[in-house]
């Protein structure tokens, strides 16, 4: 047991100093891509040896020493100019060098590590697993098992981003503030797909799986710390505490999905919300209004209603009205309809999503045939209810989704 | 999102290629092996499998008992799956344009044999957050 | 030793099984789930996936330009495989007793279903 704490403990100690190595190592040799293969193995050995040999004093520049030497070893490897060589690597062994670095270190190297993971060069999943790796300090192996994949494709894709990063020609320097308004938006996109991506039954896992929820939770939260005046980052942050906190809730002892109506609030985490509606608060309180602030937002109405009768439905569709306007897409109004169904009657959520039939974004997704069976299930047209659950069921591509969807249909059709 | 790519055939289909030359089995399965290379270098291979042959296989029903029913008997114009290849790709255009791939691999004469590949997405655990 | 263990369907097997009641629906569901615990706990699964369903099946061949043509255009009576599962085993009789459960899994009105599994052997690489 005490071992299996220690662990845990050297493992998030890892996971928090690993970004801040890399972008000292990254800084000073000025190449990403071979810093972070070098910081990658020097936390495998420091996972290795802690446990047994105890944390190191300074386990920062422990793990700087290693990825240094990683790095000129890689270099002599390498055919490079051996001026240059034999320099750094005499230097490497410096204490001085090393402890140079150590004080070069600047809080905002991990921010630029963000900012570069999240590069729009990147494909989303390149962007997911990149960003795992080298801001969340997640090894290789972890970030395959979260996502079932072997972890030899991951270690690929990792590398192919790398790569595009290179061929990109993004310099590791903090982006000036224009360009970080212009691209934090990519990075908020990419810490909500961990967020949202993350989940993934139990069947047949040996291994503990990875929380990614938790560490999408973690990165916002620290990405946050960097970036404290940022009211979009804290509204993100908002957003994800406050969905989390309904999960104990969200599935049933055979992985069934419980719909937000159906919910026993009794399990929500009241400290999650706490902490969510208290970051929104003051979000909302600096004059801008975003996508991730009016989704919290969202979010906060529902987990304020200790009973879902208690619901504030009006406030709720208020919120859609403006997301609408702020970030409209086909999911906004899906969920725009469903909050005027609430207030307004099923037949007016029905009319709103006739917009939505003639939208290549979302024609096929499941989500359409399953809002308008679930309003039409409202309106008492039971046969029509049934025919969008079956077809949602065959359309949507997860597992639990489907069972849900199709005991809806079948209930239904007992009655 | 991840897709499954499946390849068949009927009892005719796997005689017939048990019949092609040595080259051509050869230019086959060198040519499978670098479409799995292929997807393992672009970072989207999650598995592959070649399945035995249809003369092996059999068919299971609960019987009474618990004790299964196996037969081997099936109809001469069934389609057995030969092999698959499941990919994790950003979309399904991706998915068919791998699929496409696959289906020039080289049959008799070392021609493309323009197989057909179906595809579909394969199932995830999770449920949508409907963020 | 692995074996692969296919559940097949026609479009209409399909329709039929999206017709059938909750209860029955939720008993075929829990009956598949506690197999793959069971598998687990015994360390013989290997690895199962389930498929979408036939309605979202394209077929894909590709033109002398690489090219992808595609349509969903299947005969009536195709066998659609609907998922499978991948089992280590000791014996292939464990493989057919797997598949014999998972035949036997409930349906309509809680009797088994008794739809046939395939069982395959894998190809040597």
């Amino acid at each position: 047991m005490a071992d299996h704490q220690h662990d845990a403990s050297i493992e998030h100690l890892l996971r928090e100093l690993a970004p801040q190595v890399l972008g000292a190592v990254a800084r000073r040799f000025l190449d990403f891509s071979s810093a972070e293969d070098a910081v990658q193995e020097a936390m495998i050995a420091a996972f290795t040896q802690w446990p047994q040999e105890g944390v190191p004093d300074n386990p920062r520049g422990w793990l700087i020493q290693v990825a240094c030497r990683r790095m000129t070893d890689q270099m002599r490897s390498e055919i490079a100019r051996r001026e240059r060589e034999t320099a750094v690597a005499a230097e490497t062994e410096n204490l001085a060098f090393l402890l140079e670095i150590e004080a070069d270190m600047d809080p905002d190297d991990t921010l630029i590590l963000l900012f570069m993971c999240c590069h729009s060069a990147l494909t989303p999943s390149s962007a997911i697993a990149l960003t795992l790796r080298a801001v969340g300090g997640l090894t290789t192996a972890e970030i395959a098992n979260a996502f079932l994949v072997p972890e030899a494709t991951m270690a690929q894709r990792i590398s192919r981003a790398k790569q595009s990063i290179k061929a990109s020609g993004v310099p590791f320097r903090l982006p000036s503030p224009r360009e970080r308004s212009e691209r934090l938006p990519a990075v908020l996109h990419v810490l909500y797909l961990i967020f949202s991506e993350g989940y993934a039954s139990s069947i047949g896992s040996h291994l503990q799986r990875l929380d990614l929820a938790r560490e999408a939770i973690r990165l916002t939260r620290n990405t946050k710390t960097l970036l404290a005046d940022n009211s979009e980052v804290a509204g993100l942050l908002a957003l994800m505490l406050l969905t989390d906190a309904r999960r104990a809730a969200r599935t049933g002892p055979d992985e069934e999905i419980i719909p937000l109506d159906k919910q026993d609030r009794t399990l929500w985490d009241r400290a999650e919300i706490s902490e969510g509606i208290e970051l929104l608060t003051a979000a909302l309180s600096k004059a801008s209004v975003g996508l991730y602030q009016l989704q919290a937002a969202i979010a906060a109405v529902h987990d304020e209603a200790e009973k879902v009768e208690d619901t504030d439905w009006p406030q709720i569709l208020a919120l859609y009205e403006l997301l609408k306007r702020v970030a409209p897409s086909p999911m906004v109004t899906l969920n725009h309809a469903i909050a005027a169904a609430m207030v307004q009657g099923p037949a007016k959520g029905l009319e709103l999503l006739r917009a939505l039939d003639s939208d290549p974004r979302i024609a096929g997704h499941y989500r359409l045939d399953a809002v308008r069976a679930h309003l039409l299930e409202k309106t008492g047209d039971y046969e029509a209810a049934i025919k969008h659950y079956r077809i949602a069921a065959a359309r949507t591509t997860s597992i639990p989704e489907r069972n849900y969807l199709m005991t809806q249909a079948a209930h239904l059709a007992g009655d | 999102m991840k897709y499954i790519l499946m390849m068949t055939g009927k009892k005719s289909d796997f005689e017939g290629y048990a019949r092609w030359s040595k080259e051509d089995i050869q230019a086959n399965v060198s040519f499978m092996r670098a479409f799995s290379k292929e997807l393992k270098d672009s970072g989207v291979f999650v598995s592959t499998e070649g399945l035995g042959w249809p003369s092996e296989a059999k068919l299971v029903r609960a019987g009474k008992n618990g004790e299964p029913i196996i037969d081997g008997v099936f109809p001469e114009s069934k389609e057995f799956l030969a092999g698959y290849w499941i990919i994790d790709v950003e979309s399904a255009e991706q998915a068919y344009k791998a699929a496409a791939q696959a289906s020039q691999a080289p049959g008799p004469g070392g021609k493309p044999a323009s197989m057909p590949i179906e595809v579909r997405p394969v199932l995830s655990g999770h449920a949508d957050l409907g963020l | 030793m692995k074996y692969i263990l296919l559940m097949s369907g026609t479009r209409a097997g399909v329709e039929g099984y999206h017709a059938w009641s909750k209860q029955d629906i939720e008993a075929h569901m829990a009956a598949l789930q506690r197999i793959n615990k069971e598998l687990t706990a015994s360390g013989e699964f290997f690895a199962t996936q389930g498929l979408a369903e036939p309605s979202e099946a394209k077929v894909v061949r590709g033109e002398k330009n690489g090219v992808p043509v595609t349509d969903g255009i299947f005969p009536e009576s195709k066998e659609f495989l609907l998922g499978y599962w991948i089992v280590d085993v000791a014996s292939v009789e464990r493989a057919y007793a797997i598949a014999g459960q998972i035949s036997a899994a409930p349906g309509p009105g809680g009797k088994p279903t008794n739809m046939p599994i395939e069982v395959r052997q894998f190809s040597k690489p």
